[in-house]
């Protein structure tokens, strides 16, 4: 089989332009017949759902939180990328999609990564319009800061709570949208499988999450919006409830999964303190404008940080990095901290962490202006840590934090399923192989707001003359009779395991042998491992309560149990791929130096996984990777 | 560190509630008061019992998703602070610890912590929004904002709906929750078009939900995660006034 990305014709700036000119439409009185199911309410969900409401399809929305607004793009801290050149300092579209490109080391798409540059400046519009409380200079303006793996100020900011800012924005119109009925909202639902109809996404199985009970939704299209699934690696700085079920059980209908392996670890997070510990909360990345990053010179440093004088000091980013410093995109950053801490001079307790140093900024700039900057970022250090930042440095720390990988979809963010869509960070589109900081929101946003609006009336347009299903129909009774055995399943076990015990030593292995090093022989490991532990857990696994009722826990051993299988197919990605770029860092592929070594003769494409059935070993179908408008260079920040 | 739990447990809204003692030996300071719980259910679900539900998610203080009464306060014993936020260092070895779910008429009790809060997002449905479609708006600097207007409307717009204003509240009054909204959108040239009808609208629907009145006593303030301030219920009260004045 043969991918085809479906990218429009013509030169690189006008094909978004020539796809929206060519799109077919659908009258505005067919829309009232047709139906779309959402999965999902962060940024990517609730701004689709509200825009194909606003157009007059009917939406059915679904989130596992308990309010649409919790979603979680509400914890996206730092900010949002936009091509505005508002500072005048050189910006334009071309250059942001080039350091998108180059950020994600040459393996994304060129023509979704333009579009998403493309449609950055209308985000930041639709946002003020409805109402974000972007930061603004004194004239009245909106300001920009700083952020990793770029030389111009093109972020936008709410404080260091943009994320939530955005999501309410979303949130809000969607809410106005269910208020008109235009869109049907179940909180508290989780989708365990999609309904296929003649090959095509009909209509999804969730469960009500308060009551227990199974029920079936039927649509024309099934959108998927379900977020990323860095959770896998148990400590991360997701939220609990984060997973890949949405999309991994539609892998197992027949989308295709694209480098799952490719998962950005955060270089700031805090670092792990103990076993008990169930996530790892984000510093944003916006400290580092202002923050620097050392560790001493001596190993095993006993000294506290602030009687550690200058020239005992390794300020290692930018001795290493010095065009970029403090900058130095993420995985960069996070490798080059693993590479020190593993070293011997790493700081804290647990000797796993490295320094954030504000002094400099605080004294050159003082301490109101950098509490007005970051001030709930030192508050939310505060409250963690009991340590007051304005006073010695924070205490730093790689954690596994987004997902480049996900559903393979073409230009129209359609999955090889047809009518079945994947948005935001459940797909693998624009970021490559490694994603430049504050463009999530804005990917998210793009696609719901921007892209799928098109794409997904395009799609529809050929679904006029379906009928709307009834949910008696066999597929749809198959498909719940399969959720049910599963749920079933799990609850016969009654072993001496839960389901967090499982997930705390996938995400062990996960974190040793597919995180910020990889190498043939720790991912060979790793799979066994993780066999050994799939079949434990389907004869040890313990899980409390029953299937009629609400059953916190037979969530969680759902969500683990696709995660045992989401690990294998991570692993069988790292593994094939017999390179190194952006996140993905192969041990044996790098320069004398430590740097990441591409090779683009032979892995110059994006890996599509194609399910094959339980235990049988997925089929890789490359998509090869064309740029016409870039050279593929080495990526050097130095 | 040994820690007594005494906790709500409640099957559903229908069934009495009642609080059951658990005892915990090996409690760590530097645990969080949800990884506390985890470390309870976990001993529950090896039992074969079923653990305590409790809402939770982000962990990190902006999801607005976790919320007890802990000690009788809502989340617990340090101000401005949400439960995940809390740690145990701030219990002692031997402490009784009482936990409850946010209680109020607006939020029904699901099972143990869990409440339903879902009557704030129907009062944000009354109005909590502006009327913009998606897609076409104008450009963004078209409309300067004063700094000091942006960074007010973002003291309003940095409420997390938690819920704690009105567990804490002795009318469990959702003012500040309300109010906040009310005041974010008309602080902006963009919501104030719309402001006069919002504040009716979101009133209106804040009464129905069964939240009692804001009688000024301040206490939603001092617990608030966001520290939100009643200026803003004050900012509430004014609009309303010259809405039904001038509707």
């Amino acid at each position: 089989m043969e991918l085809n990305a479906k990218i429009p014709p013509g030169p690189l700036k006008d094909k978004w332009t020539y796809y929206k000119d060519h799109a077919k439409l659908v009258n505005p009185a067919n829309r009232k017949k047709l139906d779309v199911i959402v999965v999902g309410t962060g940024l990517a969900g609730s701004s689709i759902a509200s825009s194909l409401a606003e157009m007059g399809y009917h939406v059915t929305s679904f989130c596992f939180q308990d309010s649409a607004r919790r979603a979680h793009s509400v914890a996206a801290q730092g900010g949002v990328n936009a091509a505005k050149n508002y500072k005048n300092d050189g910006d334009s579209t071309y250059r942001m999609f080039y350091d998108t490109i180059k950020g994600g080391d040459f393996r994304s798409r060129e023509a979704n990564v333009y579009r998403l540059a493309e449609c950055s400046a209308q985000l930041i519009d639709q946002a003020v319009a409805q109402g974000v409380p972007f930061g603004r200079e004194y004239g009245g303006y909106l300001n920009n800061r700083s952020f990793g793996g770029v030389q111009v100020s093109r972020t936008f900011y709410a404080r260091g709570q943009t994320g939530q800012q955005l999501l309410l924005g979303a949130y809000q119109s969607l809410m106005r949208q269910v208020a008109a009925k235009t869109v049907s909202l179940f909180t508290r639902h989780e989708m365990l499988d999609v309904v296929l109809v003649d090959g095509k996404a009909r209509g999804v199985i969730v469960r009500n999450l308060d009551t227990g009970e199974i029920e079936r939704h039927t649509a024309h299209a099934v959108i998927l919006a379900s977020g990323g699934f860095g959770k896998i690696y148990y400590l991360s700085t997701l939220a609990m409830g984060c997973n890949a079920s949405a999309i991994w059980r539609a892998h197992k209908k027949g989308a295709f999964m694209a480098c799952p392996s490719w998962t950005q670890v955060h270089p700031t997070s805090l670092p792990q303190s103990g076993s008990y510990q169930s996530k790892l909360t984000l510093m944003s990345e916006s400290l580092r404008n202002d923050g620097r990053i050392w560790v001493p010179l001596k190993p095993n440093e006993s000294r506290k940080p602030n009687d550690i004088p200058e020239e005992e000091r390794d300020y290692y980013l930018e001795r290493r990095y010095p065009a970029f410093g403090n900058l130095a995109p993420r995985d960069i950053s996070s490798r080059a901290a693993k590479e020190r801490i593993d070293a011997g001079f790493g700081v804290g307790p647990q000797q796993n962490a490295v320094y954030l140093d504000f002094s400099k900024a605080i004294k050159e700039q003082g301490k109101p202006k950098i509490k007005e900057k970051y001030g709930n970022l030192f508050d939310m250090y505060h409250k963690i840590t009991a340590t007051d930042a304005y006073a010695e440095p924070m205490m730093i720390s790689p954690a596994a934090h987004f997902s480049m990988g996900g559903l393979w979809v073409d230009y129209e963010l359609m999955t090889t399923i047809p009518g079945l869509f994947a948005l935001g960070e459940a797909n693998f589109a624009d970021h490559g192989a490694n994603r430049l900081g504050a463009n999530s929101l804005l990917q998210a946003c793009v696609d719901g707001y921007f892209v799928a609006p098109y794409t997904v009336s395009n799609y529809l347009s050929g679904e006029i003359k379906e009928p709307r299903l009834e949910i008696d129909r066999q597929e749809f009774v198959d498909a719940e009779v399969a959720v049910r055995a599963h749920l079933s399943k799990l609850l016969s076990i009654n072993g001496s395991k839960t389901a967090d015990q499982y997930h705390k030593t996938l995400g062990k292995l996960l974190y040793d042998y597919c995180g910020l090093s990889r190498s043939k022989a720790g991912l060979l490991k790793a799979i066994g491992e993780i066999r050994e532990l799939r079949k434990d857990f389907y004869e040890n696994l313990k899980v409390s309560g029953d299937e009629d009722e609400m059953n916190g826990e037979l969530e969680k051993a759902g969500r683990v149990s696709d995660y045992l299988e989401v690990a294998e197919l991570m692993c069988q990605d790292a593994l094939t791929r017999e390179e190194s770029c952006g996140a993905h860092f192969r041990e044996e592929y790098q320069t004398p130096e430590g740097e990441a070594l591409r090779n683009d003769e032979q892995f110059c494409f994006v890996s599509a996984w194609q399910y094959q059935g339980e235990d049988k070993e997925e089929i890789l179908i490359p998509e090869p990777l064309t740029f016409e408008n870039v050279e593929l260079a080495v990526r050097s920040y130095k | 560190m040994k820690i007594y739990l005494k906790i709500w447990r409640q099957n559903d809204a229908g069934t009495p509630g009642k609080m059951v003692d658990y005892t915990l030996d090996n409690v760590i300071p530097h645990m969080s008061f949800l990884e506390m719980m985890d470390t309870l259910n976990e001993q529950l679900i090896l039992a074969g019992d079923r653990p305590v539900e409790f809402d939770h998610d982000c962990r990190e203080g902006i999801c607005g998703q976790c919320g007890m009464m802990i000690n009788g306060r809502a989340h617990g014993p340090v101000a401005h602070l949400t439960t995940c936020q809390l740690h145990m260092r701030e219990f002692k070895d031997g402490d009784t610890i009482y936990i409850e779910p946010f209680r109020g008429k607006g939020f029904p009790i699901k099972r143990d912590l869990r409440v339903d809060r879902s009557a704030f997002d129907r009062i944000i449905m009354a109005g909590g929004f502006i009327a913009v479609n998606t897609g076409q708006a104008p450009e963004a600097n078209g409309i300067p904002i004063s700094h000091e207007d942006a960074e007010s409307a973002f003291d309003s717009a940095a409420c997390i709906g938690c819920g704690a204003c009105v567990a804490t509240c002795k009318n469990s009054s959702a003012a500040l929750f309300t109010s906040a909204k009310v005041a974010h959108l008309a602080k902006l040239p963009q919501g104030e078009i719309e402001s006069r009808k919002r504040v009716l609208a979101m009133v209106q629907q804040m009464d129905e939900e069964q939240f009692g009145h804001c009688t000024n006593t301040e206490a939603c303030e001092v617990e608030c995660p966001q520290s939100i301030s009643v200026l803003n219920i004050a900012r509430m009260n004014w609009e309303y006034a010259l809405s039904s004045v001038t509707k």
